[in-house]
Order: structure tokens, then C-alpha cells, then sequence
């Protein structure tokens, strides 16, 4: 895999650095009164390859996320997305640059029909102008190509035959296909996802793994938060774990399975074990 | 009076300047409220400035245009400054303000401090004359109309022709917008406003243009009001006027382009009809009784709504269902 090339060499260590790195995070802290939910020293998210962000429950893995995406506001702490400043932006202005983020709670616009949730994610759209909006012929062109882009990613994830449904007709694991094809809509270079197989069944967990390779192989880069330590083994090229909002271990997966201070982060679960199983 | 003159004359308050009046007000509700989920309690709010900006100007001898031109500045002002602040807060700090920003307006348009502007509790009455809304009225004096019930004098229809006028311009507005990508952005801060941010929407500056859009259509049908009655009077403005308008949008289903326009008809022509009925039974009943029950029958009719036909008379059925989930 030539994506995951680049990390050769890269140190298993907290804090590692990377070649050629899409975020970087410097002293992020977050505190909720006297507890500090994050307190991430130094963190690279490598370009081009899939990372898994992972640690027991109450790790702070998505406080850390929300910051990152600009959802929540840290106490301390600056960070860069592409080389520009990336604290204190709001979040929609993130997404508008290439960071574009899902859910861990499906947001899928229920009275909105599924090809409406797709085209709501193009950017600059001349028609979404206050007065532009007004006359169709100057935003009619635009918008039958974005609902062509729109129609085709729906085809790949196959959900074009409900189109004209309203969203809140489709399953759980259609919603979660349904955020990811339209987080795709808004053409990110980092796709943020917050535990994306949550709460769905294996089968679609295989399909949903598979989408989010091809996410890589298509030259995106990809930070996701993850409980499921065998999804984690199979798609992640790098996996960053958190324990008491502290980045305690970085590396392969491979790294990871047998790093003590992993092991010990999730309670001894699989002590003296391999990591194989969902780790909650 | 017969059950068809009563029907009569509550179809003549639904299609006249009472229910095109209402159509207008609730239109501008309807934006804010059906398509962007804003809950703007203070809608009369909108609709105070819109008459006093028109019954100011008329009382220093200014033209219709000035005045019309002072209440959508106001209007405008008026909505920026509440929206400003709480819109990019969560949904309910926009409802306490707006329902205590209306109250304030009303307060010091009635307060004695300002009667040099506002009349104060007088109010500001006979402005008919500099108005001269009626002036350009093209239709020969006269009655018009079916029977001895059914009938609109010219004055009338000419206030008719005016206000329904302005509901079609601002009826066809609202639906090129909410049609259009512009409307979508809308649909979504009203779904889920994170998930707009998540995709690149910068939600504040579209629930501004929705709420401000909103407030001026309130304040036109503010300034038709006292264009068509010649005066103004602070009493008028008062909450139950945006719940009125609530119930209107709810009525003919919030979402929807024609809904308010539906909802005011219906809303007017039943009100009317109850208050016919309760004038024709076998015994007396007062004014204020049968005005608090007129009310209470309003109550009662929402609550139905919403319980048997929540989507209102023009939404759709599925669209709530899927809201529900």
C-alpha cells in the first residue's frame, strides 16, 4: 500500500512526526471545571492514509474531535489544517476548506428527501444567495450538475433508488451511508468521522469499512474515532490512542495491538492478550 | 339572521382585509417559523413598527411611500438588533427575546414619554385624510356583491384588491426562494443546524436573512393595517396577535407557500362564523363573553389540529410523519 508507504519510518511514539502532515495539533487542552476532558501535547495527522483515533471510554477521543472540527472551543491550544491556522476558525468555514466531519448520532435532515441532503453539501452554490436565489436561470445549471455529482455518489453507496424519499424513512445503517456520501458532496481532503460503525449491523459494518478505504484510495485523508478494535485493525494505516485526554500511544496497528500503555488504557480487558475484539 | 347571512358575512371578514391582512402577516411568520424553525414569539413586534412607522409619517404629512419606507426600516433595524445577538444562540433565547422585545415596543408606544411620536395611549387617529389610501380607488362608489349579506363597498374592495395584491407579489417571492438552494439552507438549519455547519453553511447569516425577510413582511402588513384604518392604537398589538398568526401558519401548514394564505382565509371565516352563531342564539350573550369564548373555540380548534391534522390544512402528511421519527 503505497499510501501507508509514507509512514515507514515515522517513530511509534506519542507526538511522532510525519512527513507531510494535513493537521497539526500544538498544546490543545479542554477543561470542564476542574476536569481536563483533553490535553493533547503534540499531534500529526498523517496526509493520504486512514487514522484511527482511539481509547477507552471518557478518553476524550470526541471532545478532541468537536475541537478539531471547530464544534467546541478549547482552553488552550493551536492547530493547523493544510498548513493555515485551524483554532479558533468556525466550523463551517473548516468544512468549506476540506475538513469535513460526520456524526456519531446520524444528522441526517429528516423532512428533507435523501437527494436534498446530497446537494445541501455543495459548496459555494450560487443559487444558495440570498438574491441570486430569487432567478432560476442563474443557478439552473449549477444545480443540475451538482444533482448529477449528487445522484451518482448516491448511486455508489446505493441509495439512488431512494432519492425522493425523505431521510427519515431510511435505516440506521442507511443514514450513517446516507452522511458519509454527503460529507463526500461537500469534496473534503480530510473526512472526519465520528465513530461511523456505531450501532450497525456487520454486514453493513463491511460495506461502510469498504466505502471508507476507497475514501484513501482516492486520495483522502481520513481521522475517525473508533470503539471496534477489529474495524481498527483492518482499515487503519495509523491509529492514535487516548487515555485520560492524553495521547499515550501512536503507531501501526500492528504497534498498537501489543503497546502496553494501550492495554493498560483499556483496563486490562485483553490484558496480556492480543487486542482483537470490540474493546468498550 | 339566517344560517347563510352568517356564513355570508364570515366569508366576506375571510376573503376582505382581514384575512388578506392576516395572509400577509403570517407569510412573513411562515419564513421564519415553517421553513427556518426560527420561534419568533414577538411577530406583532414587526407589524407595531410597520403601523407606527406609517401612522408617524402620515401625522408629519409625509407621503404613503415615506411611511411605508420607515416601518421596513425599522423593521429591518428591528430585526437585525435581536437577531444579532441570540441567533447564534441556541432556539429558545430568540423566543424570550422577541416575545419581550414586542411587549417593550408596545409599552413605549403607549407610554406618555412618547406621545409627542406615538400618541401614546391615544394612539395616532384621522389620518385617513393625509393618508389618502382611498384616493387612487379606480372603483365607482356603490355596492358590490350576492344578496343583502355578500356585499363590499368600493372602499373596501379597493383595500381588498391592495393588500391580496401585495399577498400574491409576496407569496410568489417567498416561493422563488424557498425553491431555490437559498430555501434548501433553510430546510436544513430547521432539520439540524450542526449538520448545516458540518457542510460549509454559515447558519447565522441565513437564519438573519430569514428572520429579518420575516420581520419586514410583518411590518408591510403592519403598515396596511393602519394604512386601511387611518389611525393606530397601541391596544392592537398585543401577543395574542402573533399567536393569532401562529395559528393561521399552523392552520394552513407551516412550510408551506400557500399555507398562510389558506390558514388566514379559514382562520377569519371560522372565528367569524362562531361569532355569528353566538350573536344569533335563542339567548343573549355579551360582547366580552362571546369574544373569550370566540377564544377559547380558537383554543380548542388548534389543539384539534394539531392533534388530527398536525401538517395543517396544505401540509403533508408524510413530511410530519417523517418529523416524528
Amino acid at each position: 500500500m503505497p499510501a501507508s508507504d509514507a509512514l515507514q519510518g515515522v517513530a511509534t511514539e506519542p507526538g511522532a512526526r510525519k512527513p507531510d502532515p494535513i493537521l497539526v495539533a500544538d498544546g490543545v487542552v479542554r477543561r470542564y471545571g476542574g476536569l481536563t476532558a483533553v490535553d493533547v501535547d503534540h499531534l500529526e495527522v498523517p496526509r493520504g492514509v486512514i487514522t484511527a483515533l482511539i481509547g477507552p471510554n471518557g478518553a476524550g477521543k470526541t471532545t478532541f474531535f468537536n475541537l478539531l472540527c471547530g464544534f467546541d472551543r478549547p482552553d488552550e491550544g493551536r492547530w493547523t489544517f493544510e498548513g493555515e491556522r485551524a483554532d479558533g476558525v468556525r466550523p463551517h468555514v473548516l468544512a468549506r476548506r476540506g475538513m469535513v466531519r460526520t456524526f456519531q448520532l446520524t444528522k441526517t435532515l429528516a423532512r428533507m428527501t435523501v437527494l436534498d441532503n446530497m446537494l445541501l453539501a455543495g459548496h459555494d452554490q450560487r443559487g444558495e444567495r440570498f438574491l441570486p436565489s430569487i432567478v432560476k436561470p442563474l443557478w439552473r445549471s449549477e444545480e443540475s450538475a451538482n444533482r448529477e455529482r449528487a445522484m451518482d455518489l448516491l448511486a455508489r453507496f446505493k441509495l439512488d433508488r431512494l432519492a425522493q424519499d425523505y431521510a427519515a424513512g431510511l435505516s440506521g445503517g442507511q443514514r450513517k451511508l446516507l452522511e458519509m456520501a454527503r460529507a463526500l458532496m461537500a469534496e473534503p481532503s480530510l473526512v472526519m468521522l465520528d465513530e461511523p460503525m456505531a450501532g450497525v449491523n456487520p454486514a453493513l459494518t463491511q460495506s461502510l469499512l469498504g466505502h471508507v478505504t476507497a475514501l484513501r484510495d482516492e486520495g483522502m485523508s481520513v481521522l475517525f474515532v473508533e470503539h471496534d478494535m477489529d474495524v481498527i485493525m483492518t482499515i487503519s494505516d495509523w491509529v492514535v490512542c487516548m487515555a485520560e485526554g492524553r495521547i499515550i500511544a501512536e503507531g501501526r496497528p500492528a504497534d498498537i495491538a501489543g503497546n502496553d500503555a494501550v492495554i493498560e488504557a483499556y483496563l486490562g480487558i485483553d490484558h496480556g492478550g492480543t487486542a482483537s475484539g470490540a474493546v468498550r | 339572521m339566517s344560517w347563510l347571512s352568517i356564513f355570508a358575512l364570515a366569508l366576506q371578514t375571510a376573503i376582505g382585509f382581514q384575512g388578506a391582512s392576516f395572509a400577509l402577516a403570517a407569510s412573513g411568520l411562515n419564513l421564519q417559523f415553517g421553513y427556518t424553525g426560527l420561534s419568533n414569539f414577538g411577530h406583532v413586534g414587526f407589524l407595531l413598527v410597520g403601523a407606527y412607522g406609517m401612522a408617524i409619517a402620515a401625522d408629519r404629512g409625509w407621503s404613503i411611500w415615506v411611511g411605508f419606507a420607515l416601518g421596513i426600516a425599522a423593521a429591518v433595524a428591528l430585526g437585525l438588533l435581536l437577531g444579532i445577538p441570540t441567533l447564534r444562540l441556541r432556539g429558545d433565547y430568540l423566543a424570550i427575546v422577541t416575545i419581550a422585545s414586542a411587549e417593550i415596543l408596545r409599552l413605549v408606544a403607549n407610554a406618555r414619554p412618547s406621545e409627542p411620536l406615538t400618541g401614546g395611549s391615544r394612539g395616532i387617529g384621522g389620518l385617513s385624510g393625509t393618508l389618502g389610501f382611498f384616493d387612487p380607488n379606480f372603483i365607482p362608489a356603490g355596492n358590490y356583491g350576492i344578496g343583502e349579506s355578500f356585499v363590499f363597498n368600493s372602499r373596501q374592495l379597493w383595500s381588498m384588491l391592495f393588500t391580496w395584491g401585495l399577498v400574491v407579489l409576496v407569496t410568489i417571492l417567498i416561493w422563488a426562494l424557498v425553491r431555490s438552494p437559498w430555501g434548501r439552507v433553510l430546510r436544513s438549519i430547521r432539520e439540524d443546524e450542526d449538520a448545516a455547519r458540518a457542510l460549509g453553511k454559515n447558519v447565522v447569516v441565513f437564519k438573519l436573512q430569514s428572520f429579518v425577510l420575516g420581520g419586514l413582511i410583518g411590518a408591510l402588513a403592519g403598515a396596511l393595517i393602519a394604512l386601511e384604518a387611518g389611525s393606530v392604537s397601541p391596544t392592537r398589538w398585543v401577543a395574542t396577535l402573533t399567536f393569532a398568526l401562529y395559528t393561521v401558519v399552523i392552520l394552513g401548514g407551516a412550510g408551506t407557500v400557500l399555507g398562510p394564505v389558506v390558514g388566514a382565509v379559514v382562520y377569519w371565516f371560522i372565528l367569524d362564523a362562531v361569532d355569528g352563531i353566538l350573536k344569533n342564539l335563542w339567548f343573549d350573550i355579551s360582547d366580552t363573553t362571546s369574544g373569550a369564548i370566540r377564544l377559547a373555540m380558537m383554543g380548542i380548534g388548534l389543539m384539534l389540529l394539531m392533534i388530527f391534522r398536525p401538517q395543517g390544512i396544505l401540509g403533508s402528511k408524510k413530511e410530519m410523519i417523517a418529523g416524528a421519527r
